[in-house]
């Protein structure tokens, strides 16, 4: 006789219809969001790839100049804001249907979403930040200024 | 009772074996202290022609009286006897024991994600509860017809599939959003709900989808198949999902 782990029951489930119903189109909208933005930055990511890694000198190419040049124009701006957003949004998505499948009991659920949601909003406020104000050239010292910069 | 115990035996050509049945045993106990579950095994002469419930019923028969297990028909018919037998969930009534590899000892454990009373039978309030909230009745509006509800030999191949069901448990048991969270409807009530949404007789079909637009209704599937695969009745349990998503999605846009 060897003993084991008591059988597995779930939650007590919560009492439906409830007040608090969580009826709507929230989960839809999700799901329908995680296909359309999967099949955008299967576009936007191998188009990155491509012309990071393979177009011209390939990935010989990248460095500090190569980014800084990227940003200088409002296409590529718009592509990796566009990259950062979807992939964000769909990664962060994906991690909270995760956090609900596997976590069991609220309070690890409350932890692990913030801590979600906290890396989210830190990622893309920064990021989005860095796009729109990167400066290869700011007003620093010559030696500390990459070679393009008319002030070296 | 059949005659079958009284009967002598006269097997002859059919071949008869030695299986070891390891069966999860729970004891509820009095003392408010909590139980612990353990393995039991036992040693049961069968044929060839037995299932996992004869076998059962010969533990209890003849060995142990206190195993419990719940069986009504036992033909695969009524959907009582679900049970996880070698990991996989089945019905024990149609699982014949020659197909389990018998050489190596039987598992049979309760179905999962329900909570356990006694040994193999489960509370199956949690899923009948979510059964009944996807009202599973005919839905209508206006005068009764004088004769009956016509409909076409296409209309009803519609959702021929999903009448089948028989309500044992054994794919909302298998899924594995429904063991770590019992708040999810559960594959069983997804397929009674497309039973009726996709009869044409029927006009409750959008208050049923509402339900199930639920933030625990279909959107929680993860097209694990393990419903699929668990069905004793064969119903594309995943397809008739994903028909119910794809029914909600042309409604929402």
């Amino acid at each position: 006789m060897t003993a084991i782990a008591d059988p597995k029951a779930p939650r007590p489930p919560r009492a439906r219809p409830s007040r608090l119903t969580t009826r709507g189109n929230t989960e839809l909208y999700g799901w329908v969001f995680m296909r359309a933005s999967g099949v955008v930055l299967l576009v936007l990511i191998f188009g990155h790839l491509f012309v990071n890694l393979w177009a011209g000198d390939g990935v010989k190419a990248i460095d500090f100049g190569f980014v800084a040049g990227k940003w200088a124009d409002p296409i590529w701006q718009v592509w990796d804001l566009l990259m950062l957003w979807l992939a964000m949004i769909h990664g962060t998505n994906g991690v909270r249907t995760i956090i609900n499948d596997y976590a069991e009991r609220d309070g690890t659920r409350l932890v692990l979403k913030s801590l979600l949601y906290l890396a989210f909003l830190v990622t893309v406020v920064l990021g989005t930040l860095v796009i729109f104000t990167f400066n290869p050239c700011p007003d620093a010292a010559p030696d500390l200024l990459p070679s393009f910069c008319t002030a070296r | 009772m059949t005659a079958v115990l009284d009967a002598p035996a006269e097997v002859g050509a059919i071949p008869s074996f030695t299986v070891t049945l390891r069966v999860m045993r729970y004891l509820p106990g009095d003392d408010g202290l909590t139980p612990v579950a353990h393995w039991d095994e036992f040693q049961v002469l069968c044929h060839g022609t037995d299932r996992v419930l004869d076998a059962l019923h010969k533990v209890k028969w003849e060995q142990d009286g206190s195993l419990t297990f719940r069986r009504s028909c036992a033909h695969g018919v009524c959907g009582s006897d679900a049970m996880r037998i070698n990991g996989r969930n089945r019905l024990a009534c149609k699982t014949l024991l020659k197909d389990l590899d018998p050489s190596k000892p039987i598992t049979v454990e309760p179905i999962k994600g329900l909570p356990v009373i006694k040994d193999l039978v489960v509370d199956m309030e949690p899923f009948f509860a979510s059964y009944r909230e996807i009202m599973p009745f005919l839905i209508t509006t206006g005068n009764e017809p004088t004769k009956e509800r016509l409909q076409s030999a296409e209309q009803r191949e519609r959702f021929d599939d999903t009448t089948k069901c028989i309500l044992c448990a054994a794919c909302t048991s298998s899924c594995p959003v429904f063991w770590t969270d019992g708040q999810y409807f559960g594959p069983a009530a997804i397929v009674n709900a497309h039973r009726f949404i996709f009869d044409s007789r029927d006009e409750g079909g959008a208050q049923r989808l509402e339900i199930l637009n639920d933030k625990e209704g279909v959107w929680r599937c993860r097209t694990t198949f393990n419903c699929t695969e668990a069905c004793p009745r064969g119903i594309e349990v995943t397809k008739a999902i994903q028909e119910v998503k794809r029914a909600m999605i042309t409604r929402a846009f």
